[in-house]
């Protein structure tokens, strides 16, 4: 009769891509199920709660991220051709974008400052270090970009990965009672603030509610992730 | 679902050698994003392609699939946070912070900015003015 040795057992799927992939699809599918049950309440957010529930699991078992990287990142892969993917939608709002040409990049400029300076401009007055400044600046921008920026600058690029989900998560919790409590029924306008302060995450959101908003959330975050390598080091100036 | 992949994959391609040969530092897929952008336009224009072409073939299926599941594609970047435990620790109240207050006031910063100059641009177009040069 074979015995049947848990840990040997744990040796093997602890070390297998297969086993952490598998783990956080099925991970995500539940979270997704909970929130949907929920009603798809903010605070439910299928990206935090998978977040947190993988998170005390590698905590828990003494995984080193590194180890679940190696399975995770066939997911994360996919974020290079999802953000090429953003065209299909921008094509097919192409008439509503041109006539909307000049709001959005008056709204471009004036958002992706404020965006980096306040941020900034908090940790700095909190007296942080300034490797955290710089890795905070490009918290809106898309994580591929906001770590690269990082990079180039002097901060670490993990930390700005951090943020910048940080970021997405909480305003794709709060864009809508923000907007409502504001008195802004542009669903153009909405989507656009989104998709420009919180990327991808806030662009899910917004094509979760219209169609139209998630557009211009997508065209948001892609012209956002175009200047804020540019506008970034400018403005680190005035703070280090 | 080959051919859209391998064009989104390719964009993207072409997106990250152009970066790094032209040190535009500009992310590749961001540029793929811009070049697809480009060629659709330009196909469209030439009268190629047109909307229910692009849903119905593979490239418009496989967007639609990837961008269905967009959030689930930040997880493993977000399960990153186990890494940097100590400096939450330290600075975690001032980020809190910063990502709260930064991520509401860019939020009405950007919203209200694109809804006045909206609000600008079609009044011009209504007076007859030089509103539609503008925006062409």
């Amino acid at each position: 009769m074979p015995v049947i040795d848990g840990s040997a057992l744990w040796v093997y799927l602890s070390a297998t891509p297969l086993f952490w992939l598998s783990l956080t699809l099925l991970t995500w599918m539940a979270m997704d199920k909970v929130s949907h049950l929920a009603g798809r309440h903010s605070l439910l957010n299928p990206v935090l709660t998978t977040i947190a529930v993988l998170s005390v699991g590698l905590v828990a078992t003494g995984t080193e991220y590194r180890v679940y990287f190696d399975g995770a990142q066939f997911v994360h892969f996919l974020l290079g051709p999802a953000t090429v993917a953003l065209a299909v939608p921008l094509y097919h709002n192409r008439a509503l974008v041109a006539r909307n040409l000049l709001p959005m990049l008056a709204a471009l400029v004036v958002g992706s400052t404020v965006a980096i300076v306040s941020a900034v401009g908090i940790v700095a007055l909190a007296g942080s270090p300034a490797d955290l400044m710089i890795s905070i600046a490009p918290k809106s921008v898309t994580t591929p970009v906001a770590m690269a920026v990082a990079e180039t600058l002097g901060g670490v690029p993990a930390l700005a990965a951090l943020m910048v989900i940080a970021t997405g998560i909480f305003g794709a919790m709060v864009v809508t009672p923000l907007m409502d409590a504001l008195g802004i029924t542009d669903k153009a306008g909405r989507g656009f603030a989104v998709g420009l302060a919180a990327h991808g995450v806030g662009t899910a959101r917004a094509f979760a509610v219209d169609p139209v908003s998630g557009a211009f959330a997508g065209v948001a975050m892609a012209l956002n992730a175009l200047i804020t390598p540019i506008l970034a080091p400018l403005l680190l100036r005035f703070f280090l | 679902m080959i051919r859209g992949i391998t064009i989104l994959l390719t964009c993207q391609l072409i997106g990250e050698m152009l970066t790094r040969v032209l040190h535009l530092g500009v992310p590749g897929p961001v540029l793929g994003f811009a070049g697809l952008v480009a060629i659709l336009l330009v196909l469209s224009a030439r009268g190629d392609i047109d909307d229910s072409l692009v849903s119905a073939s593979d490239l418009g299926r496989v967007s639609n699939v990837l961008l269905s599941c967009l959030s689930l594609l930040f997880v493993p970047a977000g399960v990153g946070v186990i890494r940097h435990l100590g400096v939450i620790g330290a600075h975690g109240i001032a980020m809190a912070a910063a990502v709260a207050l930064s991520t509401v006031v860019t939020m009405i910063a950007t919203v209200w900015t694109f809804v006045l100059v909206r609000r600008l641009t079609e009044r011009r177009r209504a007076d007859g003015g030089t509103g539609d040069d503008a925006c062409r």
